[in-house]
């Protein structure tokens, strides 16, 4: 079992590299809103969500790639345990 | 009515007056500037110039390229100011597309400017200025030629309103420049409005802060001498740095100050403006682009005595709307102030893209009728087309390309650029809205918004300037954004600069931003 701790740091991770070049870690939490704010377009959703698939070996549906889903850290990384 | 009249009637009725000072290196009462220009005239006279020619002006702004665009106007030609720090071979594309009959430069810029200009056609006579400064520049060179061959003396030619008085040159979307050609009555109607509205007097000393070939500049050369009142030079090197400029507004007892926001926001941010008497400051006028809100109630919060006059308009009509700027700025603002009422000598109404009014609060292009729209491009006809609306009347719209609101109130809101909109994933996007979101935000000083071609399609990126120099975080830029806009229109990407660069008439220089390889 993966703890959700190192999930988290995995998400974070290559949201900041992908998505928010230069940015101060400290500022991305796990609440910090992705989808609604902008942060993750369609695209970058996209690439996330191929990530995950890849990173954790889990299939994501197309359904679940949304703000429902994927608006959070904390919202990825449960949809991603949901799945192990 | 011409606009050279306005140097003669103040010579008559003030002689001795003051007309133009150079700071640190001298002035010319209103019987001298009159007497120099003459002299000008009557050399250009006798070069062949004739009513209706064109002459270009390659000088830094001194009292010498002041006396030279009042000779250039008393033959009856029209001048044509190049920036003088501006590549040569701009410049010549500049002198050639409007067929100058013969060009003004300093001996310095002389050879490139020429080699570019006469590159396999005729000689271009050129009167060549060793340097310029008090007026003595031109003064010698009209000394050297009146040695070997004298001018006779000619009348000062009377034009028509219709009449060109003089062609700037701004930035033109197809690459090249494109010339705006401003008769007497155009520029005339503009100077009788400013004059009256804004209340200049002979005791009021202008600010000279825009370049000749800047629209600006319209204002402070000959709003001023129709008060008879006195205009201070500010130099290139000095109008860029704030510290001077403060100096240079109360060493020099400036009354009336007119510049872009950008200048204004400088003197504010970094003039040190508390520890100078600008007491005699009584109107500030700004123009060209938007003032950030912050910045504007700083400037007010150190200078809360003068009047604050928001103007705008584009080089095609001059000043257009202007709005009075109240007495307090509160603090909670973050919208920028309209544009303000249209002038009492045009005509403005809003349309959509069909060419059909829109109702006051809807938003459309704003369109500008009277006797200060320029009667077309130099040489572009299509172009004068699509600009230029015929009424059924007979008269002319003119076709800003900003798109506006009018308020209840009936002022008029600036919402954007028309010729700015792009497409983002099939939605339209205006990179202005974006960028008055921006200057919304606290820490952001400066802003400009670009959209790059991308694999991915339209990329949108912001380039900034922060109040420290420094980053914003990403995540709280996109996440301000995403709360003044639809989520399509928060920009992709986000640059940060010192300073956004800036033309060489103070305006950002999103061509400039356009080539900076940051993705």
């Amino acid at each position: 079992m993966v703890p959700k701790e190192q999930v988290q740091a995995s998400v974070k991770q290559f949201i900041l590299s992908e998505f928010l070049p230069g940015e101060d870690a400290g500022e991305l939490e796990t609440t910090t809103p992705l989808v609604s704010a902008g942060i993750l377009d369609s695209i970058a959703t996209l690439k996330l969500v191929t990530f995950l698939e890849e990173q954790f070996s889990v299939q994501i549906d197309a359904h679940e790639a949304d703000v429902d889903h994927l608006n959070t850290v904390e919202d990825i990384s449960n949809l991603v345990l949901s799945k192990l | 009515m011409n606009l050279h009249a306005y140097l003669a009637a103040a010579a008559r009725a003030r002689p001795e007056h003051a007309a133009v000072v150079a700071p640190g290196k001298g002035e010319l009462d209103y019987r001298a500037l009159d007497d120099l220009s003459d002299r000008l005239r009557d050399r250009l006279v006798a070069l062949g110039v004739a009513p209706g020619d064109r002459v270009g002006l390659c000088l830094r702004k001194s009292v010498d390229s002041l006396a030279a665009l009042y000779g250039v106007l008393k033959c009856g030609a029209a001048y044509v100011p190049i920036d003088a720090t501006a590549p040569a071979r701009r410049n010549a594309f500049i002198l050639g597309d409007c067929g100058v009959r013969a060009v003004l430069v300093e001996a310095g810029l002389a050879p490139a400017l020429l080699e570019a200009l006469d590159a396999g056609a005729a000689r271009t006579p050129a009167l060549l200025l060793e340097g310029v400064g008090k007026g003595d520049g031109l003064a010698a060179a009209l000394d050297a030629i009146d040695r070997a061959l004298p001018a006779e003396p000619t009348p000062t030619v009377e034009r028509e309103d219709d009449d060109l008085a003089y062609i700037l040159y701004t930035s033109g979307s197809t690459g090249n420049p494109k010339g705006v050609g401003i008769t007497h009555g155009n520029a005339t109607s503009f100077v009788e409005w400013a004059h009256g509205a804004i209340g200049t007097g002979a005791e009021d000393r202008f600010s000279s802060h825009a370049p000749f070939h800047f629209d600006l500049s319209i204002f402070d050369l000959y709003v001023a001498a129709k008060s008879a009142a006195t205009l201070v030079l500010v130099s290139e090197e000095v109008g860029k740095e704030p510290l001077g400029l403060a100096r240079l507004i109360a060493e020099e007892r400036i009354s009336v100050w007119y510049s872009t926001p950008s200048v204004l926001s400088l003197l504010a941010q970094y003039g040190k403006l508390e520890t100078h008497d600008l007491s005699n400051l009584r109107i500030v006028l700004f123009a060209g682009e938007v003032f950030p809100i912050v910045h504007l109630a700083v400037l007010k919060d150190l200078l809360p005595a003068p009047v604050y006059y928001n103007l705008y308009g584009p080089t095609e009509t001059n000043v257009c709307t202007y709005y009075r700027i109240p007495e307090r700025v509160p603090p909670e603002r973050r919208d920028p102030y309209p544009i303000g009422v249209v002038c009492e000598h045009l005509a403005a109404r809003v349309v959509d893209e069909s060419g059909a009014e829109v109702e006051v609060g809807g938003e459309g292009e704003l369109c500008i009728r009277g006797p200060a729209v320029t009667r077309g491009y130099w040489g572009l006809e299509e172009l004068t087309a699509a600009s230029l609306l015929a009424d059924d009347d007979g008269g002319v719209w003119y076709r800003t390309g900003d798109l506006v609101v009018e308020e209840e109130d009936g002022n008029y809101r600036f919402v954007g650029r028309g010729d700015r909109m792009v497409k983002k994933r099939g939605f339209r996007v205006e990179l202005g809205e974006i960028e008055a979101c921006l200057y919304r935000h606290s820490e952001v000083r400066e802003v400009a918004v670009v959209a790059l071609e991308d694999p991915d399609g339209v990329r949108v990126r912001a380039h900034l300037a922060t109040d420290d120099g420094g980053r914003i975080s990403l995540i709280k830029l996109k996440t301000f954004c995403s709360e003044h806009l639809p989520l399509y229109m928060v920009p992709d990407a986000f640059a940060f600069h010192e300073a956004l660069p800036k033309t060489s008439t103070d305006k950002i220089d999103y061509q400039a931003l356009l080539g900076d390889g940051r993705s």
